[in-house]
C-alpha cells in the first residue's frame, strides 16, 4: 500500500468500509474475534466462566463490568498472556489464538493498550513509534533496519493524530499521564493492527483529554475494530455502538447503551447490593 | 495533515539520536587512541633503547595488554548488562573457556620440550594417560583452536541462554544461576580427570604459531592484536547500540512486556546479544592467555565474574567507552594496590563498588556527561 493511499484512509474513516476485509484475517462471516466457552481459573478462583463473545470487524465494542468481572483476564486470553483452561479463541475464521505467542498475536494484528500506560520511558516519543512500527521484527532485519522517508512520514502523521508532534524529541518518561496514554495508542496504530484492545484508555485523563480521546476512538472505528474496557459509564455512553456487560466471568448482557441501561439484571449488579 | 519532510527536520521529530556511528570529535579521539596503541606504543617498546626515559618496559606491555583484555570483557558485559539490563555474574566463565581453548593449542605447541619430554603435556603424563582424550583432537591446529575459542563459549551461552530466557528467568535469579554456572565449571575444571590440568591449569607455554612466546616481537604482536580487537569491538558495539536493534535492547531493559506486545520476541534478541557477549569474552580470554602465560580454574571463580560487573559499573553502564575506562582504572588501581597492601584489595574493591553506587550511579562516564551539561 502506498503512503498516500494510507493517509487518505486515515483522513476519512467513513469511507473505509472496504478495509473491513482485513488482510490475512478471514472475516467472511463478519466476526473478527470469537471467544467460545472460555474458562480461566487462578487457584480455584474462576476469573472467566464459560465466556462467549463475538466481535464484528470494524465494530467499536465497549466492555463494562464491576471489578473482578474478568475484563482484564479476557484481554489476557485474547493477547496470549493467559492460556484458557477450556474453550477456544479465534481471530477471524482461521487463526487459533491459543496456539500463538504474545509476539505472534501482536504480529497477526491484535494490538493491546494496557491499563497502566507502558511506554519506553528512556526513548524519545519518536523512537517509541519507530520501535512499534510494523516491520520485520526478527533479529537480523532489525539490526539492519534504516528509517526511510515513508516511515518518517508515517511516524509524523501518527504524531499528528495523537497530538504529540511538539513532543516528538522528548523522552517519553517526561510526558503527562494522558499523553502517555495517547503515545501508547499511537504505538498501537503504528503496528497497523486489525483489532485494538484498549484497557481503560481514559483513566487519569483530564476532561478535555477524555473528550479528545472519544473523538479519536469514534474516528478509528470502521478502519479498526476497537474493544474498549472502561469503568467510566459516561465515556462509554458517548462512544459505544454496542456494549457487553461482564459479570463474574461471563456475559451478563449485550446490546446498545439504552438496552443495557434498562436491563434489570444489569441494574441489580451495578446498583443492587 | 500530510507532512512533507521539508517541514519536519529530524531534530524536531526526535529521530534516533545517533545517526552516525561516532561524532566527528569521537572519530578523532578514536583515531588518536588507535595510533597510540597500534603505532606509538609498539615503537617505544621495540625501537627505543631500554635506558631511555621514553622506553616502555615489558612490565607495562604485559600490564596494558592484560588490561585491554579486561576492557574487552567489560565492553561485552556492557552490551548485556548496561544496554539489555541482564546482569551476568558468570562472564568469567566465557573468558576462561576462550582462554582454555587457546591454552590447548599452546600446550600442544610445547612439543617434546616439557619436563617429561613426552608427546603429551606433563599433567597427562603425570596422570599416566597414554594418549590425548577425544576432545583434544585437532587442537594442534591453530585454526581449529581459534574456532573453538568462538564456539565453546558461544555454544554454551546459546544453550544456557535459550533455556533460561525461554523460561523467562530474569533479574537476580538469572544472575544467581550464572554465578552457579561458573562455579560448577570451576569445580569441574579443578578435577584432574577432566583433562585440563586440574588446579594448575595450563602454563609453561613455549611458542605460538612457531614464534617463541617470550620474544619481544611476539609479545608486541599479541599486544597489537589485542588493541586492534578492542578497537574493533568498540566499533561493533557502537554499531549495534546505534541500530534499531540497540533501541530494542534498551526497550527490553525498560519495559519487556511492551516490547513483546509490539511484536518482537525478546527471547531471540536476548539470545543474540547474550551469545555475542559471551563470544567476545571468549576472544578476550584467548588473547589474555598467551600474554600472561597461564590459565587455571581460578579464572572461573565467582569473585572474578563479580569483578567484571564492578568494572562495568565503575565505568558507567550503557556507555560502551565507560566500562572500557572502568576496567582500565580499576585494574591499574589493583596492580598498584596489590603491591602496596596485598591483603586489603578485596575490601578496597568492595568499598569502591559501594561508593560508586552511592555517589556515581552513572559511573565515570556519568562524571563526564554532567560536566558537559554544566558547561
Amino acid at each position: 500500500m502506498s503512503g498516500t493511499a494510507a493517509r487518505e484512509h486515515w483522513d476519512d474513516p467513513v469511507a473505509t468500509g472496504t478495509r473491513l476485509l482485513a488482510e490475512g484475517v478471514d472475516t467472511t462471516h463478519r466476526g473478527i474475534l470469537y471467544l467460545d466457552g472460555i474458562s480461566v481459573s487462578f487457584d480455584g478462583f474462576k476469573a472467566l466462566d464459560d465466556l462467549s463473545l463475538i466481535v464484528d470487524a470494524g465494530e467499536l465494542r465497549c466492555v463494562i463490568g464491576p471489578n473482578g468481572a474478568g475484563k482484564t483476564t479476557m484481554m489476557d486470553v485474547i493477547t496470549g498472556k493467559t492460556r484458557p483452561d477450556a474453550g477456544s479463541a479465534y481471530f477471524g475464521q482461521t487463526i487459533d489464538l491459543s496456539r500463538l505467542t504474545e509476539a505472534e498475536i501482536a504480529g497477526a494484528g491484535i494490538g493491546r493498550k494496557f491499563q497502566k500506560p507502558t511506554v519506553f520511558e528512556q526513548h524519545s516519543v519518536f523512537e517509541n513509534l519507530e520501535l512499534a512500527m510494523k516491520a520485520d521484527k526478527r533479529v537480523g532485519p532489525t539490526l539492519r533496519a534504516r528509517l526511510d522517508a515513508a516511515a518518517r512520514d508515517r511516524i509524523a502523521s501518527t504524531l499528528e493524530t495523537i497530538k504529540l508532534l511538539p513532543e516528538a524529541a522528548r523522552p517519553a518518561g517526561l510526558l503527562s499521564h494522558g499523553q502517555k496514554q495517547w503515545l501508547e495508542l499511537g504505538m498501537l496504530l503504528m503496528q497497523e493492527p486489525q483489532v485494538l484492545l484498549l484497557d481503560e484508555p481514559v483513566a487519569g485523563m483530564t476532561d478535555a483529554e477524555t473528550m479528545r480521546s472519544a473523538e479519536l476512538f469514534v474516528s478509528l472505528a470502521g478502519r479498526y475494530t476497537l474493544v474498549v474496557v472502561e469503568h467510566d459509564v459516561d465515556f462509554v455512553a458517548r462512544i459505544a455502538h454496542k456494549v457487553t456487560v461482564l459479570h463474574e466471568g461471563s456475559v451478563l448482557a449485550e446490546g446498545s447503551m439504552e438496552q443495557i441501561q434498562q436491563n434489570q439484571q444489569v441494574i441489580e449488579v451495578f446498583l443492587g447490593r | 495533515m500530510i507532512l512533507g519532510r521539508a517541514f519536519m527536520p529530524d531534530a524536531t521529530l526526535g529521530a534516533p539520536r545517533y545517526l552516525s556511528l561516532l561524532s566527528p570529535g569521537g572519530w578523532s579521539l578514536y583515531g588518536l587512541a588507535a595510533v597510540v596503541l597500534l603505532v606509538v606504543f609498539p615503537l617505544l617498546h621495540l625501537t627505543v633503547p631500554a635506558d631511555s626515559v621514553l622506553h616502555i618496559s615489558d612490565y607495562w606491555v604485559t600490564l596494558i595488554g592484560k588490561i585491554m583484555c579486561y576492557a574487552i570483557v567489560a565492553l561485552a558485559m556492557d552490551l548485556i548488562w548496561g544496554y539489555t539490563g541482564i546482569l551476568s555474574l558468570g562472564h568469567g566463565l566465557f573468558f576462561a573457556l576462550g582462554g582454555y581453548a587457546m591454552g590447548m593449542y599452546l600446550m600442544r605447541s610445547i612439543g617434546h620440550e616439557g619436563v617429561y619430554q613426552s608427546d603429551l603435556p606433563d599433567f597427562m603424563v603425570f596422570l599416566d594417560w597414554k594418549k590425548y582424550p577425544w576432545y583434544w583432537s585437532f587442537t594442534d591446529h591453530f585454526g581449529y583452536a581459534v574456532a573453538l575459542v568462538v564456539l565453546a563459549p558461544g555454544l554454551l551461552a546459546f544453550l544456557f541462554g535459550f533455556f533460561a530466557f525461554r523460561s523467562r528467568i530474569k533479574g537476580v535469579y538469572f544472575s544467581i544461576i550464572t554465578q552457579a554456572l561458573t562455579y560448577a565449571f570451576m569445580l569441574l575444571f579443578f578435577r584432574n580427570d577432566t583433562g585440563f590440568g586440574g588446579n594448575n591449569g595450563f602454563t609453561d607455554f613455549k611458542r605460538i604459531l612457531g614464534f617463541p612466546i617470550t620474544a619481544p616481537e611476539t609479545r608486541m604482536a599479541l599486544f597489537v592484536t589485542t588493541a586492534a580487537a578492542l578497537m574493533g569491538f568498540l566499533l561493533l558495539g557502537r554499531w549495534i547500540v546505534t541500530s534499531k536493534l540497540g533501541r530494542v535492547l534498551t526497550a527490553i531493559r525498560d519495559a519487556e512486556t511492551r516490547v513483546m506486545f509490539s511484536g518482537y520476541n525478546p527471547l531471540y534478541f536476548k539470545l543474540f546479544i547474550w551469545t555475542l557477549s559471551a563470544v567476545i569474552c571468549g576472544i578476550a580470554g584467548a588473547l589474555y592467555v598467551p600474554q600472561v602465560g597461564i590459565i587455571n580454574p581460578s579464572e572461573m571463580s565467582p569473585a572474578n565474574s563479580i569483578e567484571i560487573a564492578i568494572w562495568t559499573a565503575v565505568g558507567g553502564r550503557g556507555t560502551l567507552l565507560g566500562p572500557v575506562l572502568g576496567a582500565a582504572a580499576v585494574n591499574l588501581g589493583k596492580s598498584w594496590f596489590t603491591k602496596a597492601f596485598p591483603e586489603y584489595w578485596l575490601f578496597a574493591l568492595g568499598l569502591l563498588f559501594i561508593l560508586v553506587t552511592l555517589f556515581l550511579p552513572r559511573g565515570l562516564a556519568g562524571l563526564w556527561h554532567s560536566r558537559k551539561k554544566r558547561s
